[in-house]
């Protein structure tokens, strides 16, 4: 092969392909980097919330009356809600998944303020919980009507049962083996609570949570003004629902009004709006940037060209085929390209380092580096054809013309 | 020389149109991506307050759990108790104290067609707004005797007075809202301080309240605080509202006005005395840790500006990097191919010196191309961004570029383009005549 001469010819003038290798190594850190955080970013996306996410919707409404009965509003709702045909079921609560606002409570697991052990979202719901989230039971059972509980009607708040996510149950008891059923916990105060049912998962409302897999149903009703509910409906009737109970309750009582009717769809988009502008953005610097590292390098090796006319008509008056011309240019880029690449791996590797540190985002997986040497050896490649094959179609009859 | 040399520099580009173009447009290509960025930044990192920021402090004090810190390390509390709140607000030691918190009303306008409908509310004192120089288009806000009678008084701003009154002057008038009858003192004029200082801990980034009535009255008629509430000791089951408002939950945000330094000291000195007899009472049983941030201090330490954008800026510094990279080696190559005509003029007997400053100005005027295009390129940039946030309708205002950011565009494309020049012309600077003249 002809890489020795390349390399000695590249020696003698050594700038200007500093510069194209410096380019390439810049442009590999960024690119990796850039795919690492995209990867990151639609791992979060994809995770799924645990309810039935195309058949729900949730709305909001707010009592605006002094001294309402709002334990019966809440009831006459939701009997409308779920005696409408196309709804499969439908609760009172308080949030739910990617909703971003909600509530949480550390959790202890002896009696007492103390340092919590771990801390869960909170919805609360009646025995339709289980059913308007869609959520697969592991173990346990649903709560009978009997342990539903109207937060007026008791002094104590807390329940004593609640029904859990596997997640919450494996960090409330890391080292329990078997069946959580009957595993007790604490509320910062006095009265125990047990767990009688574990689903496989519920996200919590806040996607950037890291324990955004704990959550628990508290068999509550919180009598408020105030009231969230959210509704599932048969598979292809949720828009039609939502025109329907909004309607519905806005003219069953008027001393509320009804706001926040939003498709479970709109809230993920409204949730994760960061994490995909993130993505998108990404890609553009991405694209852009590897156009303009390879518009670079056409720009250059046609200069090179340019200038090396009479040298390689001289090549060719000796002997030289097109192909060894052609092949010259390929091979000096791609000596060029692989200085480049392997010093981008370090720098990439490098600037991982720093942002994971600075910014806490998850290390880089380790085939992102060769996926990238990859794309950019190929990118140089593509880049240099077109100058490389106007050297070889320089006519030998350059090398008997002066200057 | 001046004149000959930008017109050396005009014909040089004119010779090399597609070259001379893929520098101009590497140029503001970066410029663009780093300028997007960093026009949002700007306007997450303002400070609308600036003028007064030596004179407002938000109050810190901490009442958390003995056995965990509200946050690692030792930070206290982001907010107040209401206990906290009103026994500093009654103490009335600064020059103009405020407790505020976010809530919401539904409006109810009059006539039978006009359907009620929910506003963002904050509940809050007669100081909020001197003390954050809010401007009025009607009226004023209220007197502190409406703070202490509780009165139904509300100030509202300019949007909902255009909905209510059709932005008549409204001082005076009623309003009808959860069904109890408020009078109107004062229409705010348009006031949107991007961040929203007075309450960075429930959004920084969202529309402010178009409704503020008095803190005593919202408490004493148990608005919902629609903020976020923290509580670290349970409140005794049973106690209902009484035991919420004397529990160690915090939900308050309060700031007080000092004038100077020695109101400042004086004011944590207070605190800190207050803490104390507290602690004999049984609460607060934290070691001592009160403090008073200015609305800057106070926006660095909720972190207001999100540390994404850093990611994105650091990657956009990157990116003009690489294309400056690539303006370098262009500019280089012209360079080499010029490396006759250079040993000419040089031959001839022009000096290095006169030769560098032809250079010069031939990239600076690169420079100033692809800063104007790179004032382009950024709005566009910030376009895209606001299509990506469609959804978010805040988004709009932290898109908005400024003179100053146009100024840094072109500065910092004409430093770009410099830099990127230096080591091209001194190369053609340092070229030896006698190499490229053996040939001719």
């Amino acid at each position: 092969m002809e890489f020795g001469p390349i390399w000695r010819a590249m020696m003698r003038s050594k700038g200007g392909y500093l510069l194209i290798a410096l380019q390439i190594a810049v442009t590999m850190a960024i690119m990796v980097n850039a795919i690492a955080i995209m990867q990151e970013r639609s791992i979060k996306m994809s995770r799924p919330s645990g309810i039935d996410e195309p058949n729900t919707f949730g709305l909001v409404s707010v009592g605006f009356k002094p001294d309402m009965d709002t334990k019966s509003l809440i009831r006459e709702d939701l009997d409308l809600i779920r005696n409408l045909p196309g709804v499969v079921n439908a609760i009172a609560t308080n949030s739910y998944p990617l909703r971003q606002g909600g509530w949480s409570e550390g959790l202890h697991r002896e009696p007492g303020v103390g340092k919590s052990v771990s801390s869960s979202a909170i919805y609360f719901t009646d025995e339709h919980g289980l059913e308007t989230f869609a959520l697969n039971l592991l173990e346990g059972a649903n709560f009978t009507p009997e342990q539903v509980a109207w937060d007026s009607d008791s002094d104590d708040f807390w329940p004593s049962t609640v029904i859990v996510t596997e997640a919450l149950a494996k960090d409330l008891f890391p080292d329990h083996e078997g069946s959580y059923i009957g595993k007790t916990f604490w509320f910062n105060d006095d009265n125990p609570t047990n767990i009688v049912g574990v689903v496989e998962r519920l996200q919590a409302p806040w996607p950037t949570w890291t324990g955004v897999e704990r959550s628990m149903l508290v068999p509550l009703i919180r009598e408020s003004e105030f009231v969230r509910y959210v509704v599932r409906t048969e598979p292809g009737e949720r828009d039609r629902m939502m025109a329907e109970v909004e309607e519905l309750l806005s003219t069953s009582n008027t001393d509320r009004i009804i706001r926040g009717v939003r498709a479970m769809e709109d809230t993920r988009k409204l949730s994760y709006l960061g994490d995909s502008a993130m993505i998108k953005m990404l890609t553009f610097i991405v694209a852009l940037l590897t156009a303009i590292t390879g518009l670079g390098i056409v720009g250059l090796a046609s200069f090179s060209v340019a200038r090396r006319t009479r040298q390689i008509g001289i090549r060719r008056a000796l002997g030289a085929t097109k192909a060894a011309i052609v092949r010259y240019f390929m091979l000096e880029n791609f000596l060029v390209s692989s200085v480049g690449i392997v010093a981008g791996s370090i720098l990439a590797i490098g600037l991982n380092i720093l942002m994971v540190q600075q910014f806490a985002l998850t290390p880089l997986a380790w085939y992102v580096i060769p996926l990238a040497m990859m794309a950019l050896w190929i990118v140089g490649q593509a880049a240099v054809v077109g100058p490389a094959k106007r050297a070889g179609n320089i006519s030998p009859a350059i090398a008997t013309r002066s200057g | 020389m001046f004149p000959y040399y930008l017109k050396l520099g005009a014909l040089s580009i004119r010779a090399n149109p597609v070259l001379s173009g893929l520098m101009v447009a590497a140029i503001a290509v970066g410029i663009g991506a780093c300028m997007t960025i960093m026009t949002v930044r700007h306007v997450m990192s303002g400070n609308p307050i600036e003028h007064k920021n030596d004179q407002l402090y938000h109050v810190q004090v901490d009442n958390w759990n003995p056995d965990d810190p509200y946050d690692e390390p030792n930070n206290p509390p982001v907010q107040v108790t209401y206990l906290d709140a009103k026994a500093l607000f009654n103490a009335d030691r600064a020059f103009r104290q405020t407790t505020s918190f976010k809530t919401s009303r539904v409006v109810q306008p009059d006539g039978d067609d006009a359907r009620p409908f929910q506003v963002q509310a904050r509940a809050t004192t007669a100081d909020f707004f001197p003390m954050f120089d809010v401007p009025f288009l009607y009226g004023s806000g209220w007197d502190d005797s409406s703070d202490q009678s509780e009165e139904r008084v509300i100030v509202i701003d300019r949007v909902l007075n255009e909905q209510l009154f059709g932005g008549e002057n409204p001082v005076g008038e009623a309003v009808r809202l959860n069904d109890e009858t408020y009078r109107i003192t004062g229409v705010l004029d348009t006031w949107n301080p991007v961040p929203k200082f007075y309450d960075v801990n429930n959004n920084p980034f969202e529309d402010p309240a178009q409704l503020f009535l008095p803190f005593s009255l919202a408490v004493a008629n148990d608005f919902d605080n629609t903020g976020n509430t923290s509580c670290w000791k349970p409140i005794p089951d049973g106690s209902g509202r009484d035991g919420f408002l004397n529990s160690e939950c915090i939900w308050i945000q309060m700031w007080v006005e000092l004038q100077n330094e020695t109101a400042k000291q004086d004011y944590l000195n207070f605190l800190d005395a207050y803490v104390e007899e507290q602690k004999l009472l049984g609460r607060f049983p934290r070691p001592l840790n009160n403090h008073l941030r200015n609305p800057a201090e106070w926006m660095e330490y909720n972190e207001v500006v999100d540390s994404e954008v850093d990611v994105l800026l650091s990657l956009a510094v990157l990116f003009l990097i690489v294309c400056l990279l690539n303006t370098v080696g262009l500019l280089l190559a012209k360079a080499m191919r010029r490396a006759k005509d250079t040993s000419l003029r040089r031959a001839l007997g022009a000096s290095k010196s006169e030769l560098f400053r032809q250079h010069v100005i031939e990239a600076g005027m690169i420079g100033v191309a692809g800063g104007l295009l790179g004032i382009v390129t950024t709005w566009f940039g910030l376009r895209g961004i606001e299509n990506l946030f469609i959804e978010y309708e805040f988004i709009q205002h932290l898109v908005r570029m400024d003179w100053s950011m146009v100024m840094l565009a072109v500065a910092l494309a004409i430093v770009s383009a410099l830099g990127a020049a230096l080591y091209p012309t001194w190369r053609t600077c340092n070229i030896t005549p006698a190499t490229h003249l053996r040939l001719q």
